[in-house]
This record gives structure tokens, sequence and C-alpha cells, in this order.
């Protein structure tokens, strides 16, 4: 099962959630099994069009989704993925 | 390099730095000729501007507008009570020559704008951003891209922090990725709440700010490998650290295939900051003094506060508690046949609670609180603890 790492900013949308373990052989499936979990999220992952949103990478292990495959990238059972949101915070 | 000497009283300071093999005296040389940037002293800025200041970067710029507040002291450890109340730049200033009289410090009492961002970072060597909101962020990538200057970056949001070493020059020539290639544009505003809103636990900026000063003396002295094209992430609460690489994107605005800027733009604009309120509808308001009168004329009228549990513990004016997020589901607590003040913590979140009354459940008796609790606490009840 592919792990999903889910950042502070993005928590309030999955009921605190940080961690979200899904079978998925892409990383699009696993978003959208996501977002499908939790509604209120969909909107800050994509844009209406359905593509990422711009303040928001996905990392497979330390590659960026762009390195790889994008969406379609395959997950192998242990991959752990990450979004990654910009944050601003500092003072 | 070599003209660059030091006194008895400067050797001896930086003598735990000169034995170490891959620093020794020539690392500290090229810090003593180098000048650091630093925007904002606030979290981040206080770590940073002790440690380069300790470490003896030879001239260190403190960008900051802002004043010391008692609140600031739970993390902003460059200040102390004697600091609250006085310009943050100068009381910078003033704790770090105490630190270290063998450096320059430079002043700049005032914001980091459009205006004078280029003029104040050519004057540096590297520049570190310890800034705390979204449109100066891209104001100072922006401007350390145009100049060609090394943005030295950490920010943070609760218990997590980022850090990463922007536009650096590589050993190629050409220059390391930079925010952009990161985030080409930034999240709506209102989604990631600024510690002002959202909170910060006080240590966290601590270890960030001490990890981008590491960074910005590893770019001076070439020591090691610094984090170009690779951003750090640490998640306080699970002990977590990632690190992730960061590619060049092509189509970055600035430096990629096809540059489409060449000078700085409106961040604010750039951002979403201001759009929004302006497109949203107005709601009936009234300020601090006339709901004191109304308390004290006995006008009937009911107080409902929107904000959450934990603020209502910090300081409260007697509203009935009702959470936003809940209003909509709380109506038969929320009468029609009588006014209705709702507040929160400075008049945003209640305005927002008033529209959606409005648009689902047809409220005509609602009233917003303007400038909210901190307004009351500023003019009618200064016993309140401000937050």
């Amino acid at each position: 099962m592919a792990q999903l790492i889910i950042p502070t900013p993005l928590r309030k949308f999955t009921d605190g959630q940080g961690i979200f373990t899904q079978e998925a052989t892409t990383v699009k499936e696993l978003l959208h099994a996501l977002a499908s979990q939790h509604p209120g999220l969909k909107p800050h992952l994509f844009e209406d069009s359905g593509n990422l949103r711009s303040f928001i990478r996905v990392y497979v292990g330390d590659e960026d989704i762009h390195a790889l495959d994008g969406e379609d990238t395959a997950l192998q059972p242990n991959d752990e993925v990450s979004i990654i949101p910009a944050i601003a915070g500092g003072v | 390099m070599e003209q660059i000497q030091f006194s008895k009283e400067e050797l001896e300071r930086y003598s735990r730095h000169l034995i170490i093999p891959e620093f020794n005296i020539e690392g500290q040389r090229k810090l003593k000729a180098s000048s650091v940037l630093v925007i904002g002293s606030g979290g981040l800025g206080s770590p940073l501007l002790l440690y380069l200041a300790a470490a003896g970067v030879g001239r260190i710029g403190v960008v900051d507008f802002d004043t010391v507040d008692a609140s600031n002291l739970q993390r902003q450890v460059l200040f102390g009570i004697q600091s609250v109340g006085k310009s943050k730049a100068l009381a910078a200033k003033e704790r770090l020559a105490s630190l270290n009289p063998h450096i320059t410090i430079d002043v700049h009492n005032t914001k980091f704008t459009s205006a004078n961002a280029r003029d104040l970072v050519k004057q540096y060597d590297v520049v570190a951003d310890g800034t705390d909101n979204f449109p100066t962020r891209y104001l100072v990538n922006d401007a350390c891209v145009l100049e060609g200057k090394v943005n030295v970056y950490a920010s943070i949001y609760r218990f997590e922090g980022q850090a990463s070493v922007f536009n650096e020059l590589l050993a190629d020539g050409s220059r390391g990725p930079n925010y952009r290639d990161l985030f080409p544009s930034p999240p709506p505003p209102g989604l990631v709440p600024s510690c002002a809103e959202g909170g910060v636990i006080g240590v966290l900026p601590g270890i960030l700010g001490s990890l981008q000063a590491l960074e910005v003396i590893k770019v001076i002295t070439g020591v090691g490998d610094t984090l170009s094209g690779r951003l750090f992430l640490f998640d306080a609460t699970g002990f977590t650290t990632r690190t992730m690489k960061i590619r060049k994107d092509p189509r970055n605005p600035l430096n990629g295939e096809n540059p489409t800027q060449t000078q700085l733009i409106d961040y604010d604009q750039f951002c979403g900051i201001g759009v929004p309120a302006s497109q949203e509808r107005e709601v009936e308001a009234i300020d601090v003094h006339e709901l004191q009168s109304w308390r004290e004329s006995g006008k009937n009228h009911v107080l409902i506060d929107v904000r959450e549990p934990y603020e209502y513990g910090i300081a409260e004016m007697g509203g009935e508690l009702i959470p936003l997020a809940t209003v909509l589901e709380s109506t038969a607590r929320i009468p029609k046949d009588v006014p209705v003040v709702v507040q929160c913590r400075s008049g945003a979140r209640s305005a927002k609670a008033i529209r959606q009354l409005e648009d689902a459940h047809g409220y005509t008796n609602l009233i917003n609180l303007t400038g909210g609790i901190l307004a009351w606490q500023e003019h009618i009840d200064s016993s309140l603890a401000r937050y």
C-alpha cells in the first residue's frame, strides 16, 4: 500500500489526518482516492481543469513527479508520496 | 583575501572556527569580507542575526519596519522586555552590537517593497529571507534573481518548516533553482494562514532560522554542500525530516527558457491580496464605541462570538461562542427579531459569518463589529489580553 503524507495546512480538510494509506497503482489514483474520501480537499489540490494546483508539489520519495511521469507516475507498494504546499510563515 | 586582518580579540573570539581544518582562517576571512541582508528580524530573523553576528559576518543589514510587541518574545529571541515598543531594526542593532563590536550593522527601518527591494539587495553579497507572507517571499526571490544574489530561504507553519538555498552561483557558472521553480504561484489568500492567525510553536523558527544561518555561512565560505537544488522539510510533531530535489523549471518567468519578467511587479496583486475583499459584499457594521453605548443605554441586542474556543479562552467580551464553522447549523441560537452583533478577532471572520447566514438563512438583523475584540481591547477594555 502506498502512503501519502498530508501537510499541516491541508489537514483541516482531512479531519486532522496526516497519513493516508491506500492501494493505488499511480499517483493520480492515490490523489483522487484521497480527494474522494475528503471532498473538501479537492479544490485545494486540483484546478477546475483537473491539473494539480501550482502552489503544491507532489513527490514520490525525494523526486518531484514532474521529473518522473507526472500524475501517471507508477507507484510501488511501499512508496511514500508527499504533498508539499507553499508556506510563508517566518515571524 | 590576505589583506583581511584580525585583531588579537577577534582571533580569540573566532578561535573555534579557526581550528576547524576545513574552515580555518580562510573561512573566517571570507565571513569578515562578506555582507548579508537579513529581511525580517522576527522568528527566523532573530536566530539568523544572532548567529551571523556571532560568527563574524563583516556587514549585516537588517530590514524591518515593525516594532517589538510582547507577543513576539515567545520566539523572537533577539529582543527582551526592554525592547517592547521599540523599532525592531534599531533594537536588533543594539543587541547585535553588544554581541559583536567587530562587525557593522546597517539598519533599514523600512518596509521591503518593490520600490526599494533591488536597491537594498544589490548592496549585499547574500540575502536571507525571514519574512512571513507570500507577496514578500516572491518579492525577495525575484529581487535576488534579477540582481544575481543568493537567497537563503526558510519558512514555517505551526509545526512544519521548509528550508532551501535559491539562485546559488554553481561551479559551472549557472544559477541553482529559485522559489519560482518550486512554487510558480502562491496559494489563494486565506488557505495558509500567517503565524499571527495560525500560530507557531516558538522554538520552530529558532530551528529553521539557525539552519538558515548555517547555510548562509556555507554559501559564503564554500564549506560543504548547501541546500541548493534541494528542499529540506521538518515536521516537529513526528520529528521527521525529508529532503526533496528541486529542479529548474524551463517555464520560470524570471530565468527560464523564455523569460517574460524583467522587473519587479505588484506582489499583492500577484498573490490575489485585496482582490477578493473588494469583491465581497459589504455587511452592516458598528464600531466598538457604538456597541459600548448600546451596552450603557441597555439597548436590546445579542452578541455572537465566532472565534474558536481556544481564542475565547485568551480573551472574551461576553459574547455567545459559536465558531465560524458551526454558525450555519446553530441558527436556533441566533435570533432574528433583535439586533445581533457578530464579533471575531479583527472583524474578517465575523463578516464572513454574516454573509453566510444572510445567504443561507435570510438573516437581515446581523451587524459586524468593526475591528473585533482587538479594537474592543484597544478602545474600551484594556484589561483584556491581546493575541
